[in-house]
């Protein structure tokens, strides 16, 4: 059944405080969604409770109609769930290469081969072809801290499409990306498979209005509403928190 | 694209060392380990009255090299891998005694023994890090030494384990008083673990131990059973550890209390630091430098050479702290000369 | 109910000792992230001074050990400065060979200096007496250490809530990026901080001169003792070590009065249950 990611009535508390209320949430496969919200409203915290970072005090998630609320994040990874991080997180001292052949590994459910080369023929062609599409095969060779920080960030999605998930969430894809490089980002993500569900938590309007087919505007936990990008961009309660006001952003 | 736009960031001090794994010394593969067989085959005959002190160089390389797999590749740090020696030690003396005294069997009763202990620690200890972790570590050799202590009939307590004649090796090669055969039995072994440990830090398992050293959140993210990876490793290192214990238990045909001591762990970590971690090769000139310079060193002063050692670990700490592996790079980096990371 | 007290006061005055010695380490560590295996050396180099001025310079024990004290902080406030701040920044591995390093140091410069045998200091005869209470008489030296024990835990409370040099050290513990954006100086802190630990281990180690002898190879024999009452009490927690080495030592005592064959087993037995249920210690932040 490929329903793809489904949220009911999704909440988390820490203590007293409430991060996320009563979230419906749907992501089929194919989709291009964009979860866009101020500073504080659980953005990052809706992504880490789909991928299982963190567990939801209230709520249903389900994957293709398979409940996942008591699967870890490892598990929930080998299921087809995949998010980047939004701190760069990549394996600093490795190559390039490694990086992205590690996921491979995994992905092929090798880890555990102590036999044979990691950097073997068939993990290293599909890096390298994985390297290719995003611009950056003649890197393939060297350490990722010698990299700059846009490319870091391509090789952080690289990473994780690496994995060749079914949902893939983009946190803050373009976040300290200088922007002459964010043009890199944006046709990374216009190039993903199309029957890949992708949701992309972002600050950047300009990427967002570009690669989004629909967006969902997430305020204090809640949602405030789903639309298209013109329906969003004529939404007044929209433009206020974005454009107008006293205050533009609320306080987390 | 964006070659141009690469940072001049600090030259990774592990780029010299991923390059060297690709293309061997001076770029000719297996030269290292040709070199280094060539000196241990020179030590035989320049050295034929020190055997049993080469000997036991060999012993300590492989307790070493069991070190590097588990912290210099997976990244966990202990003190207390004298647990899975000692425990190899006693398997293979009390197998030789009771059981079948073929040698090459006692080194694999010594491995199964020390992945035994291993696994069944290594269950609790991956679960924490840090101080913790080292605390617990110690506490299972502790432990581990009490028993033995306490169970004086099978063990031979503070007395130590005696009467431990291993048959000839492969029936054919004679342990003899001089300890010719024990230092080739040794430097078999050794070549053995060695190989064994390039083949696993180049396999899919090695390349996700290095992972998980360089972010656990990272490979949990990508969907490795973290901590399940950790223990195979730890058991891993455990069954090497075991064989340099059962190693130890035939060529000097006693075992005592000292195989679980505190001492041997923290001394195996003290040389693979000097040596440099993660490369096997470091795990070999760390045993080889501390144990050489500890022998000549109590032999000229034997009250003063705690100086010597503790002058060389503070001038290696601040001057390579990668180690001795790291030398060349940092005496070229001295003398003007540019680091390996431009490398392709 | 004889050995009850008997195990009571001989495990509460050696738990005070570990106190005392520990309690410095617990604090570095959780100051300075540092991992510093040479901190037993502070007590073994308090305990030879102790030694030299008592017996060698026929020194009144009232004299040398606030001496010895002093002479450790003296010796440790240049350590500070020349290693310790060098390494504060190095990887853990890194830290632990520093440490290891500076303790064969000051062990091979003890053993250059007084020998490699036992250095007793010589205890005043007041100490060496019995106080008589009525239904048994305790040892006056396991007294004095208990009241010495609790005069420091109450000096460190003082220090730590009432004065700003506490407050510093606190606020630079719990956060110390924050604390010196604040305009704490963390450098002097550090120093003072190590000073002081040193101090105490001093203190302690010529107070328990008795209990843990003072030889040259000291810092390698008790070290693993120092960092389990660090590990369990919690890094960085003042009460957590002392109800840790208070724990430790009443165990250690009982267990070699009630159940001496086994031996360490259940001291170490106890450690392992204590870390494994409770990582980050008594009173450790998770």
């Amino acid at each position: 059944m490929m329903t793809g990611l489904r949220v009911r009535g999704l909440s988390k508390s820490f203590g007293g405080l409430r991060v996320a209320e009563g979230i419906d949430f749907d992501l089929p496969p194919g989709a291009r969604k964009a979860l866009i919200g101020p500073n504080g409203a659980g953005k990052s915290t809706f992504g880490n409770l789909v991928t299982g970072i963190l567990s939801p005090t209230e709520g249903v998630i389900e994957f293709d109609g398979q409940n996942i609320a008591r699967l870890n994040e490892a598990q929930r990874v080998r299921l087809g769930i995949a998010k980047t991080f939004q701190i760069t997180t990549l394996f600093r001292h490795l190559t390039v290469r490694e990086n992205i052949v590690l996921p491979i590994i995994e992905r092929e459910r090798r880890g555990a081969r102590f036999w044979g080369r990691a950097t073997a023929a068939d993990h290293a062609d599909e890096a390298q072809d994985l390297l290719a599409q995003f611009g950056l095969e003649e890197l393939a060779d060297r350490p990722v801290e010698a990299l700059a920080y846009g490319q870091q960030r391509l090789i952080e999605m690289a990473l994780t499409l690496a994995l060749k998930p079914r949902v893939l969430i983009l946190d803050e894809p373009a976040a300290g990306v200088p922007s002459g490089d964010s043009h890199l980002i944006v046709e990374a993500i216009e190039r993903l498979p199309e029957d890949l569900a992708v949701l992309i938590i972002e600050h950047d309007m300009d990427l967002v209005f570009r690669v989004a087919q629909s967006i969902v505007v997430l305020v204090q936990g809640r949602i405030l509403t789903e639309g298209t990008p013109d329906e969003i961009s004529q939404d007044p309660r929209v433009r206020e928190m974005y454009l107008g006001g006293a205050h533009a952003e609320t306080g987390s | 694209m964006s070659i141009d736009k690469t940072t001049t960031k600090q030259p990774s001090r592990y780029a010299s060392r991923l390059a060297g794994a690709r293309s061997g010394l001076f770029g000719i593969p297996l030269l290292a380990e040709a070199l280094l067989l060539a000196a241990a085959v020179a030590a035989f005959y320049l050295f034929p009255y020190n055997l049993a002190f080469l000997t036991r160089i060999l012993i300590m390389i492989v307790l070493v090299l069991s070190l590097d797999l588990i912290l210099g590749i997976a990244g966990i740090a202990t003190l207390g891998q004298a647990a899975m020696y000692g425990t190899g030690a006693y398997a293979a003396g009390l197998f030789a005694i009771h059981v079948w005294a073929d040698p090459v069997a006692g080194l694999l009763a010594g491995a199964v023994a020390g992945a035994a202990m291993a696994l069944v620690s290594g269950l609790l200890l991956m679960r924490s890090h840090g101080l913790t972790l080292i605390m617990l570590s110690i506490a299972v050799a502790q432990i581990c030494a009490e028993i033995a202590n306490k169970a004086r009939p099978i063990t031979g307590g503070a007395d130590g384990l005696r009467g431990i004649r291993p048959d000839p090796i492969l029936g054919m090669f004679e342990f003899d008083f001089v300890g010719r055969a024990g230092y080739f039995y040794a430097l078999a072994v050794v070549i053995v673990i060695f190989a064994l440990l390039r083949i696993i830090a180049r396999s899919p398992f090695g390349l996700t131990l290095r992972g998980i050293q360089e972010s656990p959140s990272r490979m949990r993210a990508i969907g490795t059973p973290v901590y399940w990876r950790l223990v195979s490793a730890y058991t891993l290192g455990g069954a090497i550890a075991g064989v340099a214990g059962a190693l130890a238990a035939q060529v000097t045909q006693l075992v005592s209390l000292e195989a679980y001591s505190f001492n041997l762990s923290a001394e195996a970590l003290i040389m693979l630091i000097l040596g440099g971690t993660g490369r096997l090769y470091g795990a070999v000139i760390g045993a080889v430098v501390f144990m050489v310079v500890h022998h000549v060193a109590a032999a000229v002063d034997p009250f003063n050479w705690l100086f010597i050692i503790g002058a060389m670990v503070l001038g290696v700490v601040f001057f390579v702290p990668t180690g001795f592996l790291g030398l060349p790079l940092a005496l070229q980096r001295l003398f003007g000369g540019r680091g390996h990371d431009d490398r392709a | 109910m004889s050995l009850f007290l008997n195990i009571l006061v001989d495990g509460l005055a050696y738990g005070m000792i570990l106190f005392m010695i520990a309690v410095g380490l617990s604090v570095t560590m959780g100051l300075m992230r540092v991992i510093n295996l040479a901190h037993g050396g502070f007590a073994l180099i308090g305990g030879a001074f102790a030694h030299w001025l008592t017996i060698k310079a026929g020194l009144s024990f009232w004299v040398a050990a606030p001496l010895a004290v002093l002479g450790t902080m003296a010796v440790a406030l240049p350590l500070e400065r020349l290693i310790y701040r060098r390494i504060y920044g190095f990887g853990e591995l890194q830290q632990v060979l520093a440490t290891i390093g500076l303790t064969f140091l000051m062990i091979a410069s003890i053993n250059l200096w007084l020998g490699s045998s036992l250095l007793a200091i010589k205890l005043p005869a007041v100490l060496q007496t019995s106080v008589d209470l009525g239904f048994r008489t305790l040892p006056m030296h396991r007294i004095v250490v208990i009241i010495a024990g609790l005069a420091v835990i109450a000096g460190l409370w003082l220090l730590m809530e009432r004065t700003r040099f506490g407050i510093r050290l606190r606020a630079a513990v719990d956060n110390r990026a924050t604390a010196s954006a604040l305009g704490i100086d963390t450098g002097v802190i550090y120093g003072v901080t190590v000073a002081l630990g040193a101090g105490l281990a001093a203190f302690g180690g010529v107070l328990g001169a008795e209990l843990l002898p003072i030889e040259a190879y000291y810092p390698l024999r008790y070290m693993v003792l120092f960092l389990i009452v660090v590990a369990v009490g919690g890094m960085g927690s003042i009460t957590g070590s002392f109800a840790a080495a208070i724990a430790l030592g009443v165990i250690d005592t009982a267990s070699r009065y009630l159940v001496p064959e086994y031996g360490t087993i259940f001291f170490f037995a106890c450690v392992l249950a204590v870390l494994a249920f409770r990582p980050q210690g008594l009173s450790g932040r998770a």
